[in-house]
């Protein structure tokens, strides 16, 4: 029930409120309903059963993946000393 | 600029995982109680039992499956409901996937369609309106289940049936409501939960803030936390930080795709079609108050509740007497304590809740551990 | 909402086209006939008359894919490779077919020329012949277009070839990439509006089984992973040899396709179907270079060692992560997609 992959908006049809998305190869036409900003190509978002659900904030997944590597160094560092 | 890959991969790096689960180790190791951690939604279970992050995690730091399952809290008697509905003649019953394998107390819907009903499985409710649309002199009703995260969907589809005139499109509502649940598991005086990790996308939808009520009135620190392998890991090194401060939080560790507000567009289209419900009987946890939702009056002639009233007066049933599902949904017993796990009741023939969906806690723990 | 009074009328396939007379005979002649043409078919007895030597390897399969044509394949394809590769997986050179069709009144003819020609392209490849034949058809809406069977009969080049023949220390290697046929299945039905480069792994693995017994390859067990996939082989071996199977999940290779595909559904893709790639276990010490041979095949350049047999976890199959914890890989169970092959 749960499942949700990030998806890249491709393509828009603004007339029909969806959207055509991409994932790893796989392109699929989603709902827009749900959005209440519109949605640009390139957006990065959440997919839940034919939906578009959210946008995914680019800054702030990139900052969790800084830290994250971050932990890796420093720990990576102790194991090492 | 992050590229796409990034989003999944870089959630799932083996490395980041490894160094996780050391810095949880690390601070945990001192901490002298146990940390009980109930993730809610089948989703995090899912994750944690097939990436096999409880393998990495220090003794005293426990999971608790809680009952964020839709399919799994199903009760019998409403499952009932659509293999009567889905009987009447001209009667096409729309339902999402994983529905048609849960038996109710006379066959799952998978063997009623074997008995001739025309049930059909759906990956994208808006698939019901091409339904209704291809058959106007059949009625169609969409049997909707799901959290939070699938209730929107489900307004759109009324929003569109009401729009475009499809008269023939009817709905059964079962959405169910996380909080409500989160209360029930936390009302048993022997509930051990001191810890919540928070699901990832009703949050997306319903926002952290109804966490809020949880955090004050039980003291446990609830993390909103997304569906990768990294993103629960470090989630629960979270909530260990605030139990070694002696804080509790409400945090969010999926930021990147939940705000404290959510998808407010999403939840006005739930509020203009769907009202709460004055109790609804979980399978597992019992009647809960206030924990489900149902149509609106003004939406009776849509609602297959209301029009076919009399058909559907079912009484309700309970699972056998030895399902300890109720038990193992608050955390005083796990799979393995049940005395019919894994003997009378298996992921083919399951007895009770949490055995019959894949997100299921019983389920999991069948098919994934004991290696 | 029929428009089959407008337009011009296409040739398809009438109940009179299985009634034994004249049309069923023009229908026989110049379509099947045409494209399997050989000695044996076109003596028209009542049964093959064929010359066998040896340890003889037979198996039968029925074909009700829906739909009927997807990306990398038709049903014709599938009913020829899939017995073809039941054969070749007992390590028996796939000799002769027989070839049975249930058609759909209303299938049009240029659709089953189509799959039929599809039939004989796919036999050249193992050198097969369809001896023997049948053709039946049934009243609109008494099948779904077309079903075909298959069934055939093959020499044993190698023999002991079982799922009772797996050793402890045995390597466990895949062919290629798994998934991409349940994934094809999936894309091309109706309702899901899916596009991708995605195509079927359906192919004849005579090919490489054929050089890797000429190489004298010392096989145990080999098996075509098609309905419930690489799981449901590796469960199937370890229960029937009475071992334990070990599989690093970080070795399986998977095309970004499957994997997306799995992601938005669900689904695993050592669940999904294969029609082309195969699981072999051998001893370690030759896997490499059976590697090596197999990688030389089209399709098969993402093969790969996966993982070995050990004797813990005996009639299981454990699934390790790269980050040390493991788990049991299970039969796949429910429904995953309908009709498949």
């Amino acid at each position: 029930m749960c499942l949700s992959i990030p998806s890249q908006v491709v393509e828009l049809h603004n007339e029909e409120q969806a959207v055509t998305v991409e994932t790893m190869g796989v392109k699929r036409k989603v709902s827009s309903h749900l959005m209440g900003e519109p949605l640009a190509i390139g957006d990065y978002v959440l997919i839940h059963i034919g939906f578009v659900m959210n946008k995914i904030d680019k800054a702030d997944a990139e900052q969790s993946l800084a830290l994250y590597q971050e932990i890796v160094d420093k720990i990576g560092h102790q194991e090492h000393s | 600029m992050i590229e796409l890959k990034q989003l999944y991969q870089g959630f799932r790096d083996p490395e980041t995982i490894h160094k996780l689960a050391q810095a949880i180790q690390t601070l945990a190791q001192d901490h002298p109680e146990t940390i009980h951690i109930m993730e809610v939604c089948g989703g995090h279970t899912h994750t944690i039992m097939k990436y096999g992050l409880n393998q990495l995690l220090p003794a005293n730091i426990e999971f608790v499956h809680g009952p964020g399952c839709p399919v799994c809290v199903m009760p019998k008697e409403r499952i009932d409901h659509a293999a009567i509905l889905a009987s009447m003649p001209d009667t096409i019953l729309v339902t999402l996937g994983d529905m048609i394998r849960v038996p109710g107390s006379k066959g799952s819907l998978a063997q009623f369609r074997a008995k001739g009903c025309d049930i059909r499985p759906i990956y994208d409710p808006l698939d019901t309106l091409t339904i209704a649309k291809d058959n106007p002199d059949k009625t169609v009703i969409f049997f909707a289940i799901g959290f939070e995260t699938s209730t929107p969907m489900t307004a759109v589809l009324i929003e569109q049936a009401e729009q475009q005139k499809i008269n023939n499109l009817l709905f059964h509502i079962n959405h169910v409501l996380v909080p409500p649940a989160i209360d029930a598991v936390m009302a048993d005086p022997q509930a051990k939960v001191n810890a919540f990790i928070g699901p990832a996308h009703v949050s997306v939808i319903s926002g952290a803030k109804i966490y809020r009520s949880a955090v004050e009135q039980y003291g446990t620190p609830v993390v909103v936390s997304g569906f990768e392998p990294v993103d629960v890991m470090e989630s629960i090194l979270r909530i260990v930080k605030q139990k070694v401060a002696g804080v509790a939080e409400l945090d969010i560790q999926y930021s990147r795709a939940v705000s404290e507000e959510g998808n407010l567009a999403a939840q006005k289209k739930i509020n203009q079609y769907m009202m709460v419900r004055p109790h609804f009987r979980w399978r597992g946890l019992g009647p809960l108050q206030l924990s489900a939702l149902m149509l609106k009056p003004q939406y009776a002639h849509r609602d297959a509740e209301v029009q076919f009233k009399d058909l559907l007066q079912v009484d309700d049933i309970d699972d056998h007497k030895a399902c300890q599902c109720g038990d193992i949904l608050r955390g005083i017993a796990k799979p393995k304590d049940c005395k019919v796990f894994g003997r009378g009741c298996t992921p083919e023939t399951p007895l009770g809740s949490c055995m019959v969906s894949s997100e299921g806690a019983c389920n999991a723990y069948y098919r994934y551990n004991g290696v | 909402m029929s428009h089959a009074f407008d337009n011009k009328p296409e040739k398809a396939v009438q109940l009179s086209h299985g009634g034994g007379g004249k049309e069923m005979n023009k229908l026989i002649k110049e379509i099947f006939f045409k494209a399997f043409n050989n000695p044996i078919l076109a003596s028209e007895e009542d049964a093959a008359v064929l010359h066998l030597e040896g340890t003889t390897a037979f198996t039968t399969d029925s074909f009700t894919v829906a739909p009927l044509f997807f990306a990398g394949g038709n049903i014709g394809k599938l009913a020829v490779a899939g017995t073809v590769n039941d054969l070749a997986m007992m390590g028996a050179e796939p000799q002769y077919l027989s070839c049975s069709f249930i058609i759909e009144e209303g299938f049009p003819m240029t659709q089953l020329k189509q799959i039929v020609e599809t039939m004989a392209d796919e036999l050249h490849k193992s050198s097969t012949r369809v001896v023997c034949g049948d053709t039946k058809v049934v009243p609109k809406g008494c099948a779904d277009g077309l079903f075909i069977n298959t069934s055939g009969v093959g020499r044993i080049l190698c023999p002991n070839i079982s799922v009772k023949n797996l050793q402890v220390g045995d390597a466990i290697l895949v062919s290629g990439d798994i998934g991409r046929h349940g994934a094809a299945i999936l894309m091309a039905r109706e309702g899901l509006n899916l596009e991708s480069e995605l195509v079927s792994d359906c192919a004849n693995l005579w090919p490489v089984v054929e050089q890797l017994i000429a190489c004298n390859i010392d096989i145990h067990a080999m098996r075509d992973a098609t309905r419930g996939g690489l799981a449901a082989v590796l469960n199937e071996w370890a229960s029937a040899s009475n071992i334990g199977i070990t599989v690093e999940e970080s070795k399986i290779p998977v095309s970004d396709e499957v994997k997306g595909l799995c992601e938005l559904y669900g689904f695993e893709p050592h669940d999904l179907a294969n029609e082309g790639t195969f699981i072999m276990a051998l001893p370690l010490d030759v896997a490499q270079g059976a590697l090596e041979i197999i990688k030389r095949y089209g399709n098969c350049e993402q093969a790969a060692i996966i993982g070995q047999v050990d004797d813990t976890h005996t009639g299981k199959v454990v699934l390790k992560t790269p980050w040390g914890s493991s788990r049991y890989l299970d039969l796949p169970h429910g429904e995953l997609l309908p009709r498949i092959c």
